[in-house]
């Protein structure tokens, strides 16, 4: 799947054979964390299911695509008591809403391995537009990405009712994204 | 009647109340459905702890230059010896109660951070499968604590009301008239 959508956005993409493009995602080597503030206790959680698209050249960041996929069912709020209440209708309601996405309309480079990715994000049926900035550094033939931003919960009512009392959760969640990926080529020579 | 010092009956009582308080919260909340209600009881059952913790260490600190007073002459032998036991039983399950509430705490992945705002270091990493031998153990010392705090509080009023003697009374707040004896009031 993943295979399939890199060959097909290596015919989109401007493509010379000495980029290295880095579009294919090491799933079991990224992830998506998250941290939220509970009685002032910062409590760590993870999104294991995901899927991400990534294209991304060093050399032309601004032609970069990357888009997220986020399977909200599969999250881990840090306790099984946490686990079975976010996923209700009071927070994410995964039900109506089993995905959380993001896709990039801009990538632009700020100097030193930095970088600065906008787009839209959507949650819980809400879409608002978001920006994160990232690291880029390549480690072997694989390319790191990660990221840090800030979103506020209520922003799309995750935590709506008694939970929006925000003495107890914060508002604040941070959301930390680290993605491996090699690229097509190398991912090719190492074909099973 | 040679009381205890003002200090040790203050740290006695309070932490009396504290624990059998937090004790009472600690069994109501653990059946609690999820909401915001249990994550606010939760932290102040765990900020509860960590000052009674304190407390206790103070107390113990206290206790070490400030001898007890002793035991009425007639106590048989093996009553001095059930309560010195029972004494050094409950300074040890007051301070290794907290310690493991802690624990317990980390192993489950939540910090205590003291009043939300002082964060005490996790010794534990998170493991669920600790969290749980560590909520059991947290409960079966309390469990423990009650009993040997019944067992305390059935001593004092035996004392009280069937020896008749002063073992209740000198871990009570002196009355004013009697912070100046009668022999204090001749001799001045």
């Amino acid at each position: 799947m993943k295979r399939i959508l890199g060959i097909f956005l290596l015919g989109t993409a401007p493509f010379t054979a000495h980029a290295v493009e880095y579009s294919v995602v090491q799933a079991d080597k990224s992830s998506i964390q998250f941290q939220s503030k509970q009685m002032g206790v910062a409590v760590n959680g993870r999104f294991p299911k995901f899927s991400a698209q990534l294209a991304f050249d060093p050399a032309k960041p601004e032609a970069s695509k990357v888009s997220f996929s986020i399977d909200i069912a599969s999250i881990d709020a840090g306790s099984k008591d946490a686990n079975d209440e976010v996923v209700g209708k009071q927070w994410f309601n995964a039900h109506a809403f089993p995905n959380a996405s993001f896709t990039a309309t801009s990538v632009k480079a700020l100097g030193n391995g930095r970088y600065e990715v906008a787009g839209p994000l959507t949650i819980k049926g809400k879409t608002l537009p978001t920006v994160a900035p990232f690291t880029y550094k390549t480690e072997g033939a694989n390319g790191l990405f990660n990221g840090t931003f800030t979103i506020k919960r209520l922003d799309y009512a995750i935590g709506d009712g008694p939970w929006a009392d925000l003495s107890t959760v914060a508002n604040e969640v941070q959301i930390n994204f680290n993605v491996v990926a090699s690229s097509l080529t190398s991912a090719t020579t190492k074909t099973r | 009647m040679k009381r205890y010092t003002p200090a040790a009956i203050g740290l006695h009582w309070l932490i009396g109340i504290m624990i059998l308080v937090s004790f009472g919260v600690g069994l109501y909340m653990t059946d609690l459905p999820f909401s915001p209600q249990k994550l606010k009881i939760f932290s102040w059952h765990k900020w509860a702890g960590v000052t009674i913790f304190m407390l206790v260490v103070v107390r113990c600190a206290w206790r070490l230059f400030n001898a007890a007073p002793p035991l009425p002459e007639r106590t048989p032998p093996w009553q001095r010896r059930a309560a010195t036991a029972t004494h050094y039983l409950l300074y040890a399950l007051m301070l290794v109660i907290p310690l493991s509430g802690w624990l317990m705490s980390s192993a489950k992945g939540f910090q205590t951070v003291y009043f939300g705002v002082l964060p005490i270091p996790d010794l534990l990493q998170k493991n669920a499968d600790l969290g749980d031998i560590l909520r059991n153990v947290h409960e079966t010392l309390n469990w423990l604590l009650i009993s040997i705090v019944v067992l305390h509080v059935g001593a004092a009023l035996k004392h009280h009301f069937i020896d008749k003697d002063d073992v209740l009374r000198r871990m009570l707040p002196a009355k004013r008239q009697s912070i100046i004896s009668p022999g204090d009031n001749t001799s001045s």
